[in-house]
């Protein structure tokens, strides 16, 4: 059989083909629909948080952390509760890291704060000392793209039904309303910082990067 | 396999690949040192603003070296192999020969904007499939076009029956190809952003959370499969018997080994997920299915050590030979090392640590890049129909690099167990023995010597492109095709 198909090149891929995708079939298609029901209370991001998810995404910070805490007794006296599958329901995408050059940050909302994190962004090794972590002063002075989170959370909404604009859950609007809730997000957020030039811009109706990137991280509990 | 003396082949296309393995090589293991010793000293990571910071850099270099490097290879040794394994020249087909320059062509253009997209934050974060979708879609046109070129030769071969290299360059292309599409389904957000002004460059996963997680694994277990592994097994396959002159040692180990690798290899994606949030059962036929890879991994390389029984003195005459040589059994090492990481006891402790990337580095240095230079040094002095610029420097290079993995490796293995532990310690009265900063600054001196490590490696690389270099402008010209060993200067 394995000379026949050695000199019959479509036949030959067809069957190649066959073997490869197998696995995908069993493994992949049954548990897609159980797998995406969100536990009891998780809620969609708002836009804030959406656009400092994207600031993490952009800088890569999953090259170092994990948002994953696995069942043992050392994760979870470390991190807090081990992680659920329906508490992901509406990360898209995941970001689970495979690395943990730092630590997880699944629950990190639940023990850091944002004045914490404001020193920390600016220069970790300050504030721990011996952190390898990079300091991220521009985030400080870039601007958060809320235009794309507004994007980002409406092409949820319209295209995979995640339910914002709904009984209890955040509200999402127009892209006007959506931007004037995000600014309100960021000032309540502004309030508890330091840095004057980040103070300014928010009360001038910009919102820098590390605002939103500390609202994300305040969100993950 | 006689090589045939009427036919001429064309070099053009391999030799527009073997440039840009040797330029893509050196960009992304460059920045692999760069992101080495900011790990060991991270003040470097703030040298050059945003551009310059770990994360960044850590996908430019991934990128870098497998899609960048390690793919130039493929692609370079496929079409040389391709044509002359299946006796044919694309010289004989004005369309293929197209479609084989606009294939570089585009690729290379492709990878020249992954550099420039990814330094300035563009990334999907899934790893191995960075690229934004405008990106993805110019790899989905230019993969296609190496598929046409590949079954278009394939139509055209004077050989009827087909090669073992090329089964596995098939595989890679077919496999790739689905796994490929089907993890970066993606939408791209500015078709729904309402009036907001949002970016071009933004897409989401068309999946979410464990799902993503699920196919992101399938996806990137795979990719280590179908670039890392099965075409360096095709240029193993073909460049070893042809450098030693030596037959393969089993037509029936080949075939077993090949089927049983293309049937299990996609079951193995679960071991990047143990402990997760992924069902159960998938994740321990990831276990289990990791260790019956074994099998078939150590099926192909047994039958390449085989192959060179009763000429192992070819091992002292030839840095060539070498290369290859420890290529294969590295590739035994990492092979015996990844199911060892995917058993759940073991995993608990590995997961997330050093020992993972130090696994990786013993199979890409040792394995992929090591065959990777060994299949260009092999082609050098048919291609430009010149004898090898120096076998000195070829040695030098070989025991510096060989020297640079196991610094690599053998750190990363006692910077992970040594973390690994430390997470799960605890004290007498019950409580964790460690803060999370004491288990990163007890690492300092392995991360230096892993860059050291990839210093070295990279010194090697470079000595490598200049015995290149030198072979095809200033080697010795041959009158005709050297039939077996490489001819080399010393
Ligand atoms: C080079 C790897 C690296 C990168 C990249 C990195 N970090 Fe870290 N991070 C660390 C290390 C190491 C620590 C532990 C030491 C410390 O607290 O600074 C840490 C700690 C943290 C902590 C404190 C967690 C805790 O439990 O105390 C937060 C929050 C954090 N990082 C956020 C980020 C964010 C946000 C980014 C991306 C903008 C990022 N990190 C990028 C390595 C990194
Ligand atoms: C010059 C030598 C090299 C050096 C110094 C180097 C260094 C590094 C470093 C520091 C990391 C990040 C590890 C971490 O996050 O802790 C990494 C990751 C990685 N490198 Fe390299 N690298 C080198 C060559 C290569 C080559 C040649 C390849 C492939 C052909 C490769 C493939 C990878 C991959 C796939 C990862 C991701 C590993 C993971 O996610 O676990 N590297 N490398």
């Amino acid at each position: 059989m394995f000379h026949w198909l050695e000199q019959r090149p479509f036949f030959f891929a067809v069957a190649l083909f066959l073997t490869v995708a197998f696995a995908g079939f069993v493994e992949i298609i049954p548990d897609f629909a159980k797998a995406s029901q969100p536990t009891v209370g998780t809620k969609p991001y708002s836009v804030l948080e959406l656009a400092g998810r994207q600031v993490y995404i952009k800088d890569s910070c999953n090259a170092c952390h994990s948002q994953l805490v696995r069942p043992f007794k050392s994760e979870t006296d470390r991190y807090g509760m081990y992680s659920l599958s329906g508490e992901y329901a509406y990360d898209r995408p995941f970001l689970w890291g495979s690395k943990r050059t730092g630590p997880d940050l699944m629950r990190v909302g639940n023990y850091r704060t944002t004045d914490w994190h404001e020193n920390h962004m600016m220069a970790p090794s300050e504030v721990v000392p011996g952190s390898i972590m990079p300091a991220y002063p521009h985030q400080f002075t870039n601007e958060a793209d809320i235009a794309t989170a507004y994007a980002n959370a409406n092409t949820q909404k319209e295209v995979f039904g995640t339910p914002y604009d709904q009984a209890d859950m955040p509200k999402l609007g127009s892209w006007d309303e959506a931007n004037a809730q995000a600014l309100d997000d960021a000032k309540a957020i502004a309030k508890d910082m330091k840095n004057q030039e980040v103070k300014d811009a928010v009360a001038g109706g910009k919102i820098p990067e590390v605002v939103a990137l500390i609202a994300y991280l305040n969100s993950l509990k | 396999m006689q090589s045939n003396a009427q036919l001429e082949y064309d070099y053009s296309v391999v030799k527009a690949f073997t440039f840009a393995t040797i330029l893509f090589g050196i960009i992304g293991m460059l920045v692999g040192v760069i992101i080495a010793f900011q790990l060991a000293f991270p003040e470097l990571s703030n040298l050059a603003g945003e551009y310059g910071t770990f994360g960044r850099l850590r996908p430019l270099h991934t990128n870098g070296v497998a899609f960048g490097f390690t793919l130039s290879g493929i692609f370079a040794t496929w079409y040389y192999v391709g044509q002359r394994t299946l006796k044919m020249s694309l010289k004989e087909s004005k369309l293929l020969m197209t479609v084989a320059k606009l294939h570089f062509g585009l690729y290379f253009l492709t990878i020249l904007l992954a550099v420039v997209t990814l330094a300035m934050g563009f990334t999907s974060s899934k790893e191995y499939a960075e690229l934004e979708w405008p990106l993805d879609v110019l790899v989905v046109v230019w993969w296609v076009l190496w598929g046409v070129a590949m079954f278009g030769m394939i139509g055209m071969r004077r050989e009827r029956t087909i090669y073992v290299s090329t089964w596995y360059y098939m595989s890679s292309f077919l496999a790739v190809a689905m796994l490929y599409l089907f993890n970066n389904m993606e939408v791209p957000t500015f078709l729904w952003s309402g009036d907001a002004p949002s970016s071009l460059m933004h897409s989401i996963s068309m999946y979410s959370g464990t799902n993503d997680a699920l196919v992101q694994w399938w996806y990137g277990h795979n990719a280590v499969a179908f670039v890392f592994t099965t075409p360096i097994i095709g240029m193993i396959y073909y460049f070893l018997p042809k450098e030693s002159g030596q037959n393969i040692f089993s037509y029936k180990l080949s075939v077993l080994a090949f089927w049983g690798l293309m049937f299990v290899y996609l079951w193995a994606g679960g071991h990047h997920l143990v402990y997760s949030t992924v069902p159960d059962w998938m994740q321990t036929m990831g276990s289990v299915m990791s260790v019956v890879l074994i099998l078939p991994s150590w099926g192909s390389a047994i039958n390449m050590l085989l192959t060179m029984k009763g000429e192992w003195q070819q091992l002292q005459t030839s840095p060539l030979i070498k290369f290859m040589i420890l290529a294969s059994t590295f590739y035994m090492l990492s092979t015996i090392e990844g199911p060892i990481q995917a058993i759940k006891s073991v995993n608990a402790i590995a997961h997330f640590t050093d020992w993972i990337p130090g696994h990786v580095h013993d199979g890409v240095l040792g394995w992929v890049g090591f065959m990777t230079i060994a299949s260009l040094y092999h082609m050098a002095p048919r291609m430009f129909k010149r004898e090898i610029y120096s076998k000195k420097l070829m040695d030098a290079q070989f025991w510096i690099q060989t020297v640079a993995i196991i610094l690599y490796f053998t750190s990363m293995w006692i910077a992970g167990i040594t973390q690994g532990m430390m997470w799960r310690a605890y004290d007498e009265y019950g409580s964790l023995l460690y803060s999370f900063i004491d288990t990163v600054t007890v690492l300092q001196p392995y991360y230096t010597i892993r860059a050291v490590g990839g210093l070295l490696y990279l010194i090697g690389f470079f000595m490598f492109a200049y015995n290149m270099y030198k072979t095809a402008t200033v080697g010795r010209v041959l009158d005709r095709e050297p039939a077996n060993a490489s001819p080399m200067a010393v």
